[in-house]
């Protein structure tokens, strides 16, 4: 009798790895599922399927960045203010007629150097949380973008630089119709999410990130300049916030003042969805993206059904608890006290 | 044992300062190879703050290290790893969210070549740690386990191994058994005896008059801030060494 409560007590201990891993998915699968019993002829249309994909695109790189930053036990609220800062240092730049490989490139340098700002200030300027950093280069950043526009939309992109927003995978000589191209964007964030989980998870400064996020005193201790890497989380959340400004300019052809405003919120709820912990130290690229689709996928359901964007906010909001409250029960189960 | 041919870290005239604060003052500390030294003191008597020194944590403000007879200036923890001396520390300074392997060989992980890209080399991370938990006799499912799945016994036996990973020649171990459950204490100290026979010189800071009667060879006393007395165990007993906390001769 006692072996075999051993048994099921040493099978349960060999799920929670998985269900830690790969919950998150079978929430999506879910979702999905739903979401087709619903709209059976629409949802999983091509059409819907890429829209869903474009909509989700540049969110994508702001919850992708915000998630290394809070694997470090930290948080960066400026996510959405470098993006629109970005976006407009490269309308600037795209408007005074610079050649289109130096317009693409702006947002993301403009998006590495606010990262390093914000990384810096952090560190050298010892402050008592990076909430309060990027708090201040919440207000910074979009005021300066607002400084060097004016405060105006500055509209009008050449197709080079529209190109990873905009652009479109032909896929005719698959067989398929016209309409069943594949959208630019979604290649990127493949692209960019493998770069980043083989980063996080094969690399040693990876490795070193989730270790400050677990213990800060610890990885000082093993000879870890935990500062540096601080530092370098910052500048990449930054360069993706770029990578976001740019895909927005292929979506919209446009720099516009309120760019990006508040979406530094869904990009944490994202990361809180797909199981990131506040504290540091958990979550995996896998479920980032699953969280940042899971908000996707209901906000395009909650549309094609009709439902008013006030109730988006009631559903997402209860998600964001009801994911956390999940988080709570595994961390129960899996810990000891 | 207590021959200069097998000295293995000297410290000499360790002063240190915090402000107007005198946390050490002419602190003398000496380990032999196979050689537990227990340092034991009242709170605030600078035991953390010399063994902070003697690790590169802190740089004191006059005094000198010798290591293997060779004087050391250390910049960083990193210092005296590379020369072999090792610290575990009393919050045990672990990752609970990395397994077992990821945490004895943090900050120096070995790592293979893919191409141009230099990835963790995770095989080899979990050989060495089997082979190196197995040579400790230190007892754990799986090296995969993360370290916020063990017991306080088995954390403690994780940060002794990861002290230990890397041919250390000294062993510093703040409060080895504080946060242990009683039966868990025998088996770390078990530890310490067989880190002792393998020849390594290990400090020991402790309140516990048991741990220090247990496994050291010799002890010392810090009182506020100095050395205030010394003896090998066999030439003391428990009742004067806990004078000696107190500041009685």
């Amino acid at each position: 009798m006692e072996d075999k409560d051993k048994k099921i007590e040493s099978l349960h201990l060999k799920l929670i790895p998985y269900f830690e891993k790969y919950g998150i998915l079978l929430l999506l699968v879910l979702m999905i599922l739903v979401m087709h019993i619903l709209q059976p002829d629409v949802f999983l249309s091509w059409r819907n399927v890429t829209n869903v994909f474009k909509q989700i695109s540049w969110q994508s790189m702001l919850a992708l960045g915000v998630f290394m930053v809070i694997v470090t036990a930290g948080i960066d609220l400026s996510v959405g203010s470098i993006m629109m800062l970005s976006l407009m240092i490269l309308a600037v730049v795209a408007k005074a007629g610079a050649p289109w490989f130096i317009v693409v490139l702006t947002p993301l340098i403009a998006g590495f150097l606010c990262g390093l700002f914000n990384g810096l200030g952090i560190t050298l300027l010892r402050m008592p949380h990076p909430f309060i950093m990027t708090l201040g280069t919440l207000y910074i950043f979009r005021g300066t973008g607002n400084l060097i526009s004016g405060g105006t939309p500055i509209s009008g992109f050449t197709d080079e630089v529209r190109y990873l927003g905009h652009g479109r995978i032909d896929l005719q000589w698959l067989g398929l119709e016209k309409s069943q191209y594949l959208p630019v964007s979604l290649v990127l964030i493949a692209i960019v999410y493998i770069i980043f989980w083989i980063f996080l998870n094969k690399s040693k400064t990876g490795k070193w990130i989730y270790a400050i996020g677990g213990n800060p005193n610890a990885a000082r201790a093993s000879g870890i300049n935990v500062n540096k890497i601080l530092v370098i989380v910052y500048s990449l959340c930054g360069f993706l916030s770029g990578i976001g400004a740019l895909i927005l300019a292929g979506r919209t052809d446009s720099g516009y003042p309120n760019a990006g405003l508040q979406s530094e919120l869904d990009a944490i709820a994202a990361c809180i969805i797909g199981g990131a912990s506040f504290f540091g130290g958990r979550g995996t690229v896998l479920g980032v993206f699953a969280g940042v689709m899971i908000m996707g996928i209901l906000r395009n359901g909650l549309n094609l059904m009709d439902v008013s964007s006030f109730w988006q906010q009631v559903l997402i909001g209860s998600i964001i608890v009801l994911a956390v409250y999940i988080d709570v029960l595994r961390r129960d189960i899996g810990t000891r006290k | 044992m207590s021959t200069t041919s097998n000295l293995l870290l000297e410290a000499k005239g360790i002063t240190k300062y915090f402000g107007t604060i005198t946390a050490l003052e002419n602190v003398n500390l000496k380990v032999h190879a196979g050689e537990c030294l227990g340092v034991v003191g009242d709170n605030g008597a600078g035991k953390s703050t010399l063994m902070k020194v003697l690790s590169g944590l802190y740089k004191p403000s006059s005094g000198s290290l010798f290591f293997q007879g060779k004087e050391e200036t250390l910049e960083s923890p990193r210092d005296s790893q590379n020369l072999g001396l090792e610290m575990v520390y009393q919050d045990l300074a672990l990752a609970g969210n990395l397994p077992i392997g990821e945490n004895i060989f943090l900050g120096r992980e070995p790592t293979k070549n893919l191409g141009f890209l230099k990835l963790l080399d995770f095989n080899k991370i979990k050989e060495l740690t089997n082979a190196h938990l197995d040579k400790l006799k230190i007892n754990v499912k799986s090296a995969d386990q993360k370290v916020e799945e063990l017991s306080g016994g088995q954390r403690q036996a994780v940060a002794i191994a990861r002290s230990t990973a890397f041919n250390a020649k000294v062993v510093i171990m703040d409060e080895p058994t504080a946060a242990l459950a009683i039966k868990e204490v025998g088996k770390v100290l078990d530890l310490i005896n067989s880190l002792k026979k393998t020849g390594v010189g290990v400090i020991v800071i402790s309140h516990r008059m048991d741990d220090i009667f247990t496994v050291c060879d010799r002890v010392m006393a810090l009182f506020q801030g100095t050395n205030f007395a010394e003896a090998k165990l066999s030439n003391t007993s428990r009742d004067e060494v806990i004078g000696w906390i107190m500041g009685k001769k």
